[in-house]
């Protein structure tokens, strides 16, 4: 009998369910074909060849860009399949940079994985990428051509999700590379740090900047008091590659597993973020009321401000002059310490552990004279994890160190896209019952899409707010807005699509596995016990101390025009 | 000139363009394609019309509304085809054709051809010691079917008034006026023309299809980006008859409902380009191109690309991205063009010849075009002939023509009497075939029966003292160089293939390699992501399937047995003959000669460039190449 809407894969009837290739109805039916240049993500491009199939007259296809037919009957294992497979690894690995020990992606790396995978021992060809062709120049990621195989995943993360265009394809045949505008170094083209690219990238071509050698050589020093503060996304980023599951907020074992290493002082960037929040809102507000420039762009995000800079310069003075959350608690934590190191201790090192690459930029601009002495992504502290050999799942979880060990709820949602809209509606609203908190979490921030629109009353009028993550998401809100198709009072933007849980220092994870980080992060508020910003008694506490005289200083920002 | 409002003005305008092409009846068509300028036809040109006016005879370069008798027209036209025999002129109304026409010649031809209407013998075409002064006689024009490039070389390429004068814009005025666009769809179909481009596929197929879909704007695209090393045939199109080309576009618009065309050539086409803007300009002027075409409602505009030279942009998706401002690399497919092409649009992509087959289709029928040709390949199709031939140049013959006809009767045989080896046809993605398919007809299914393919029409005929390692290698290369770098296949597997070949040719060459020649062939062509990639291998493949003993020669035996690997040659000095005089020593720019003097010298075959210094420097014969 012929069912109507089904394909026979390898001898076994599945059914198509609307699925945009035959590979994601292959990949359905319980096999993981071969692949470099697939992304669910990103538009389908179809260069590496391995995910070819084979049909029962012996043409073969490649699957990411095959339309599902009802009838088709696909053979993916077969001799010439695996020989092709074979002979195309070989191909890439002959022109590849094979110092597979000594790279940083060693062990994550997708070629290797499918090199070992196919059991390929020798390779017939000489290499002539044997020397590694770097880009040092970003503060973030660093670039190494030896090792690309040009399977174009960071050119279409940068081209399609982030609309930034920093990178692209130059040169043909062998001679083909990835390469910014004119062969400029990274650092001088339109990357914005995001580090998408790295994220997508399958081999050791794009990777992140591994500066865990500074806080580690730091710890050794008897007269420097190291401390360090964790944002929200770290804790529900890390699980999933220390034996946990994805989305567990595991804040109580890394402050542990930090303590043990020998950080003297962990605390929480979540009440930075409580900072964020009564500085953001009081901006917004006074804007709302004095006529000021809007919509009021949130600056949370580094990617975003650095995007703006870049490319729409002309939407600065909407851009929140708000520090994010890591700069305003950088700075705090370092005035405390100015006068507070503990004995015997002469210099005060402070870092950040951000699921994000663009802090690392971040933490290097001048604006905000080096609060923030290094910032470390959640790839990064795994490494650490990993290298010092405690066991992860066997530590017992500590809490938040004091002077500032207090967070609220909305401080926490940061790490989530509509977070930051949230948290400063819980300030607008000052209001922490139940029922106007349900209020504001069902006006449609919440969620994974990649635009949220929201009305929330105001006074006597309504606010329109737009909650955006992924740039591109960003460029049809702005092109919107100049065209003045769009009016808003309020939009959050963030970088990375999701948010912070998203972000390029994070373990990679495709779009719609995210929701179990966001998710984390929610739980987390729910189980907390102050909900607003307002409500922590810390920061009313640092309004009347610390602050007193120096919001302006520490907690705000202006960018210098480049 | 104003422009025409109605399909009586059009008439009116090509009765007075009629009158005026045949009240002129001496004419010199100097020849303006690409190969004649270079050898210099515009001086040519300018000085035969400085001679004229010199002696007060009116000079027409534009057809004159009101003729003059006496004048002479002085045309500068498309390319004839024999571009060997360049810079050529032709002489009305005599039909003669001058070759290889010199600066020197100008004043003779005016003196005694057009003043004295004497033939000078001196300037015209001479075969195995038989004269050929007109140009319908000679072997080259006598055995090919000119259609397409029917007036290339017979009227001004820059004048839409002898195009018209000819009959052009007929088709176009046909379909405005008097059939539907559903008309033009049956009749193209009916007539079963295959796309010139190389792929055969269809035309009223794809035309169809491209009607059919519903988004709209829709684009007319044509692909005049060729780009196989020795092929011209659409260049010559676009130089010497470039209205045909655009009214074919016109039609092809009118039938998928499209009012917008893009022409992508190859920025390496200046003159084709300039020819082309020409053309577009005066039928703006004319009110044939633009809005409200002769007062209907049909609007067509024509946008000129200039591709940066990238032979992967022939290639329909590439072709379309980079018209579109991005990187020219073909996509996967589907969605195919004719559903999402030219900016994300219905598109309908053929190439030159294509479109320049269609008003003669239209004008003359379906009935007429599949007279021509077999059944499933009907019509004409162009062949740019080159290689060790006797007549290298531009020809039209019909779909079917066997090889043998095209490289021994129109071609004239090898060039220099060698022996014919091979011919490779399709470019870089086609194949050789050899003494034994000499009898294959030229049309879209014999030759893909026999693994090779018409492509755009390229032939490079290849005699004996040709290596076809050598031939792969040199294919491979470009290939190469070509790929858009994007499949892996297609930018690894030929980068490695190339290594293989050019080791073999080389004289480094190891056992094993042909088999990994044939397994990366295998492995490219069948999963590379376009058909460029898909047909890279396929010089290699027939090579290796009709030469493999010559492989095996370079790898196993350190030979070439066409001696044309120069890496392989080896000099050697017979020391019998040798006087011992130092002389090859003292010349050898390697120090690869050594000897004591007045005994014989030796040659250090590692140290060896095969420059071949020594052999011409001995006064004793030597020193020679080992055969």
């Amino acid at each position: 009998m012929q069912l109507d809407n089904f394909i026979e894969i390898d001898g076994i009837p599945v059914k198509i369910e609307g699925e945009r290739n035959l590979l994601e109805v292959i990949s359905k039916s319980g096999i993981k074909l071969p692949v470099f240049c697939y992304h669910s993500d990103l538009s389908i491009y179809g260069a590496c060849r391995m995910c070819m199939v084979e049909d029962e007259n012996g043409r073969l296809m490649a699957s990411c860009s095959t339309i599902p037919r009802a009838g088709m009957k696909i053979k993916t294992n077969t001799k010439r399949l695996r020989k092709y497979r074979k002979s195309i690894l070989e191909l890439l690995l002959a022109s590849h940079c094979r110092d597979c020990t000594t790279c940083q992606n060693s062990g994550k790396c997708k070629l290797q994985e499918l090199a070992v995978q196919f059991g390929i021992t020798s390779i017939r060809f000489n290499n002539d990428k044997t020397e590694p062709i770097k880009d040092t120049s970003s503060p973030a990621i660093i670039r190494d051509s030896s090792k690309c195989i040009l399977c174009g995943d960071c050119v279409r993360e940068c081209n399609e999700i982030q609309n930034v265009g920093a990178i692209d394809f130059t040169f043909r045949g062998s001679k083909a590379v990835i390469s910014t505008a004119f062969n400029k170094p990274i650092a001088e083209s339109l990357c914005v740090n995001c580090g998408q690219c790295a994220a997508a990238c399958p081999t050791g071509a794009i990777i992140v900047k591994d500066d865990t050698s500074k806080v580690l050589n730091m710890i050794d020093d008897p007269e420097v008091f190291v401390t360090c503060e964790i944002a929200p996304a770290v804790r529900v980023g890390i699980g999933q590659e220390l034996d946990r599951e994805i989305g567990e907020n595991t804040l109580g074992r890394i402050i542990s597993i930090l303590h043990r290493i020998g950080i003297d002082k962990v605390f929480d960037t979540a009440t930075g973020a409580d900072l964020t929040v009564m500085e953001e809102a009081a901006e917004f507000a006074e804007r709302l009321e004095k006529g000021g420039t809007l919509p009021l762009f949130t600056s949370c995000c580094p990617a975003w401000v650095n995007f703006i800079e870049k490319k729409y310069p002309e939407f600065l003075p909407n851009v929140s002059t708000c520090r994010s959350p890591m700069s305003m608690f950088s700075a705090v934590v370092k005035e405390y310490y100015k006068n507070n190191l503990p004995d015997g201790k002469t210099k005060h090192y402070h870092f950040a552990l951000m699921p994000c690459t663009a802090k690392k930029f971040e933490c290097k601009r001048e604006e905000f004279g080096g609060v923030t002495d290094d910032v470390i992504t959640t790839q990064e502290l795994i490494k650490i994890i990993k290298e010092s050999g405690v066991r992860f799942n066997e530590t017992q979880p500590e809490a938040v160190d004091m002077p500032f060990g207090s967070a609220s709820g909305a401080g926490v949602i940061f790490g989530v896209t509509g977070g930051v809209t949230e948290a400063v509606l819980r300030k607008i609203a000052n209001d922490s019952s139940r029922t106007t908190l349900a209020q504001i979490e069902y006006t449609g921030i919440r969620g994974l899409e990649d635009i949220k629109e929201a009305y929330i009353p105001y006074g006597d009028r309504r606010l329109h707010i737009a909650v955006v993550s992924g740039l591109s998401n960003a460029v049809k809100i702005m092109e919107a807005i100049k065209s003045g198709e769009m009016q808003f009072d309020l939009v959050e933007v963030m970088a990375c699509r999701g948010g912070c849980i998203g972000g390029a220092g994070q373990p990679y994870i495709s779009h719609r596995k995210r929701n179990a980080r966001g998710e984390g992060l929610y739980r987390a508020d729910r189980q907390s016990s102050i909900k607003c910003s307002q409500d922590n008694y810390m920061t009313d506490r640092l309004y009347s101390g610390l602050l007193r005289g120096k919001t302006h200083e520490l907690l705000h920002v202006e960018y210098n025009k480049k | 000139m104003n422009k025409l409002k109605s399909r009586e003005e059009l008439t009116a305008l090509r009765d007075v363009c009629q009158k005026a092409f045949a009240a002129e009846k001496k004419k010199i068509l100097v020849c303006g394609g690409t190969g004649c300028v270079a050898g210099g036809s515009l001086d040519i040109f300018a000085r035969l019309k400085q001679l004229l006016e010199d002696k007060n005879i009116q000079v027409d370069v534009e057809l004159a509304d009101e003729p003059h008798g006496d004048a002479v027209g002085m045309k500068k036209s498309g390319c004839h085809g024999f571009c060997e025999m360049g810079p050529l002129v032709r002489i009305e109304p005599q039909g003669w054709l001058y070759t290889k026409v010199k600066l020197d010649d100008c004043e003779e031809i005016i003196e005694k051809t057009i003043v004295g209407g004497e033939m000078i013998e001196r300037l015209v075409y001479k075969q195995n010691g038989e004269v050929f002064p007109k140009q319908d006689e000679i072997p080259f024009y006598k055995k090919q079917t000119r259609v397409v490039l029917e007036s290339c070389g017979h009227i001004n390429a820059s004048s839409i008034r002898e195009y018209i004068a000819l009959g052009g814009y007929s088709a176009l005025e046909k379909c405005l006026f008097d059939i539907t666009s559903e008309d033009i769809l049956n009749e193209v179909t009916k007539s079963n023309l295959r796309g010139r481009g190389g792929g055969g596929f269809a035309a009223g197929k794809k035309w169809a299809s491209c009607a059919a879909q519903k988004e709209t704007p829709k684009y007319i695209v044509c692909n005049g980006d060729e780009g196989d090393p020795g092929a011209f045939m659409d260049r010559s199109i676009m130089e010497g008859d470039p209205h045909r080309l655009l009214e074919g576009m016109m039609i092809a618009g009118i039938a998928v409902g499209s009012s917008e065309g893009y022409i992508y050539v190859r920025a390496e086409y200046p003159l084709a380009v300039e020819r082309l803007r020409t053309a577009i300009a005066q039928a703006e002027e004319l009110g044939i191109l633009g809005d409200n075409i002769l007062g209907t409602d049909k609007s067509f505009r024509i946008h000129i690309n200039r591709g940066a030279g990238a032979f992967v942009c022939g290639e329909g998706s590439a072709l379309t991205a980079s018209i579109e401002g991005k990187r020219g690399m073909p996509r996967v497919k589907p969605p195919r063009t004719v559903e999402h092409g030219l900016f994300e649009k219905p598109t309908n992509l053929n190439n030159v010849e294509t479109y320049a087959n269609v008003p003669m289709i239209i004008t003359k029928g379906a009935d007429w075009f599949r007279g021509i040709g077999p059944e499933n390949s009907p019509g004409t199709k162009a062949f740019a002939l080159t290689g060790t031939i006797q007549n290298t140049g531009l020809i039209e013959v019909p779909m079917g023509t066997t090889l043998r006809e095209v490289i021994f009767d129109i071609g004239g045989g090898m060039r220099g009497g060698t022996k014919f080896k091979a011919v490779q046809i399709g470019g870089p993605s086609g194949g050789c075939l050899t003494e034994k398919d000499l009898d294959v007809p030229l049309d879209f299914d014999s030759l893909k029966s026999v693994g090779a393919m018409i492509g755009s029409g390229g032939l490079v005929v290849m005699d004996d003292k040709t290596c076809m390692v050598e031939v792969a290698r040199f294919f491979m290369n470009f290939t190469q160089n070509e790929s858009c770098g994007k499949c892996v296949p297609c930018r690894e597997g030929t980068k490695r293939m190339l290594e293989i070949l050019e080791r073999i040719t080389a004289g480094k060459g190891q056992d094993g390699d042909i088999e990994l020649l044939e397994e990366l062939a295998d492995t490219i062509s069948n999963t590379a992501l376009c058909g460029l990639g898909k047909t890279a291998a396929s010089p290699v493949v027939s090579t290796i399937k009709n030469f493999r003993s010559e492989y095996e020669a370079h790898i196993y035996d350190k030979r070439c047995p066409a001696g044309a690997c120069s890496k392989l040659k080896r000099f050697v000095i017979d020391p019998e003959k040798c006087k011992g005089c130092s002389k090859c020593a003292r010349n050898c720019p390697v120090n690869a000669i050594s000897g004591q003097v007045k005994s014989p010298f030796k040659i250090d075959q590692d140290k060896c460039i095969k420059c071949g210094a020594c052999v011409s420097n001995c006064a004793f014969g030597a020193v020679s190449e080992e055969a």
